[in-house]
């Protein structure tokens, strides 16, 4: 936006018609991408709407049914267990991937021994397929042959159906996440690490301030805007996240590990119940849109202090 | 600070990355040991390589290999150049309709074709290309991400440039061509790795679309050979996984700061 004056010298000068001969260029340009965003973004989420106000009779034919399904998608528990489990999913992932992605990127960005390494081990996690990150882990799980019975095992505990109980399931499946993308976050903390100036923390070392008051009061603050950016897209991650359910849990057990996403999945595939599914994702696009209006209409404004 | 480390915290710091490669070190160790030592570590235990040599046998993950790289590469071509195209326009001309045009774009962003698994299906089932490789390229070939990104850029190309061009007689798309793509390059690279390793990793909507192993991704090859009805080993399923995950895995080590910088770019936007 800010350099809408560079471009003007094209069109400016010239005569009405040559600015109409511009729209229409332009829109040629955008044409094909134009075209396939609407038939497979805004198309698809007017549809949505429209089908969770109706429901497909087994002739075929749709009938109006105006917010039945809207009625029975709150009298429905695994819809409700569903967004809860989203809610400790998120709780459970984000504030601990970001600490830990900040403690890396603070690491990293020393004159450490070996910290190319380093980088390159809390970064390897991010390139990798979840599906087979789940593969991986599914084996740390499994009872008694799995890595976390065997190292049970050596302290004399039995083994443990890590996967199979509604108590433990949704904090393996944290661990795992956490794992996965706490490499991805520490990349922006580094970039933003190497933009301050040094000359902040040689000044208050010199000022005998000790390393976690220099933190806490100078480093941390002025990271604040990449803590919201990273913040707002684990967020987003979090409802995105759900590669991991197919292969591990399937949702469960009893429901315990599902996901928003992963239940309009179910809903729609195995019970292929699709007007449903578009009323449950429904609320999954005002989920999106409220955290969308968050980051576009508060937090843009606020984050950059320069 | 950037100096002075404590050794406490340089012993911790490599204790956690030890931590962070042991799931992957496990997974290598399984697959290049016979099954028997699968779950217990010993140091005299035999190297072997059998259990690809089964994985590849019993399913035709050739085939797959080929279905990924088909798939990534469609969609890559197909982003590369619609995104070209859209930035130019949104970049370069004023015309009536663009600041509507490029919010309707940036939405996308925000609700990717990821979430609207529903209805995309509907529209690939309509369209009668059900179990296809372009039905899993299709949503994702109009990229908001990289019409935002080389919009960018395309704006911070000089002006003198452009003029030049245009003397010596280079049209609307010429000056594209000669112009603002060589100097995009940078943000070409970015764009591509980030769209490749997306791809290459993306499960949810190839296993919705796809039903066959002519059309099957990696990913979903990976998953259907791995489900537990099948009974394959453990150790043979981790010799299909690190296969699947080895091509990117060996990309990134060869050119891990491009990647970086890559992610970094993509994800600051």
């Amino acid at each position: 936006m800010t350099d809408t004056a560079a471009s003007l010298p094209i069109s400016e000068r010239r005569t009405q018609s040559q600015a109409w001969w511009n729209t229409v260029n332009a829109w040629l340009l955008l044409l094909p991408a134009a075209v396939l965003l609407v038939a497979f973004t805004h198309w698809p989420i007017l549809a949505t709407i429209r089908h969770s106000l109706f429901i497909t009779r087994r002739n075929g034919t749709e009938v109006y049914v105006g917010l039945d399904s809207y009625q029975a998608m709150a009298a429905d528990p695994i819809f409700w267990k569903a967004l809860v489990n989203n809610f400790w999913f998120a709780l459970g992932t984000i504030p601990t991937s970001i600490t830990l992605a900040l403690i890396m990127a603070i690491w990293v960005n020393r004159n450490m021994r070996g910290r190319g390494f380093l980088r390159l081990a809390y970064f390897t996690p991010t390139v990798l397929p979840m599906i087979a990150v789940a593969n991986i882990w599914l084996f740390f799980y499994t009872p008694d042959y799995g890595a976390l019975d065997q190292l049970r095992g050596l302290f004399g505990l039995g083994g443990w159906n890590w996967l199979g109980d509604p108590s433990t399931v949704m904090g393996c499946l944290i661990v795992m996440v956490i794992w996965k993308e706490a490499g991805f976050f520490m990349i922006f903390y580094l970039a933003a690490l190497q933009q301050l100036s040094p000359d902040l923390e040689e000044a208050a070392a010199i000022e005998g301030a000790s390393r976690w008051y220099t933190f806490r009061r100078i480093t941390f603050p002025l990271l604040m805007p990449t803590t919201l950016f990273v913040a707002i897209n684990a967020v987003i991650n979090s409802f995105k996240l759900v590669d991991h359910l197919v292969i591990m849990t399937k949702g469960g057990p009893n429901n315990a590990s599902t996901l928003l996403l992963y239940y309009i999945y179910e809903v729609a595939f195995t019970f292929q119940d699709s007007s449903y599914a578009a009323t449950l994702t429904v609320v999954l696009l005002m989920l999106l849109s409220v955290i969308a209006l968050i980051k576009f209409g508060y937090l843009d404004r606020r984050i950059h202090y320069q | 600070m950037r100096g002075r480390t404590h050794p406490v915290e340089a012993v911790a710091a490599w204790l956690l990355a030890l931590i962070w490669l042991a799931p992957l070190a496990y997974a290598f160790w399984s697959a290049l040991h016979p099954a028997a030592y699968a779950t217990s570590f010993s140091l005299s235990a035999p190297w072997t390589l059998e259990n690809f040599a089964r994985a590849w046998n019993q399913a035709p993950f050739a085939r797959y290999y080929l279905n990924t790289v088909v798939l990534v590469t469609l969609i890559l071509v197909g982003q590369l150049i619609l995104s070209t195209l859209a930035a130019y326009a949104f970049a370069r001309f004023r015309f009536k309709g663009s600041g509507i045009a490029f919010a309707l774009v940036l939405l996308q962003l925000m609700i990717m074709p990821d979430v609207l698994i529903v209805e995309n299906y509907r529209a690939i089932a309509r369209l009668g290309l059900l179990d296809t490789i372009p039905a899993i390229a299709l949503p994702y070939l109009a990229s908001a991400f990289g019409i935002f990104l080389l919009r960018q850029t395309f704006k911070s190309v000089p002006q003198e440039l452009v003029e030049a061009a245009r003397v010596e007689g280079a049209g609307p798309l010429g000056i594209l061509w000669r112009v603002y793509v060589p100097l995009a390059r940078p943000t070409y690279v970015a764009f591509g790795l980030v769209s490749v390793s997306y791809h290459w990793n993306n499960f949810l909507w190839p296993l919705i679309v796809t039903n066959s192993v002519e059309a099957r991704p990696l990913t979903v090859g990976l998953a259907v050979f791995g489900a537990p009805e099948t009974g394959v080993d453990w150790s043979v399923i981790t010799a299909a996984t690190v296969m699947t995950m080895a091509p990117l895995l060996i990309a990134f080590l060869l050119f891990q700061r491009q990647f970086v910088q890559s992610f970094m770019r993509a994800g600051i936007r």
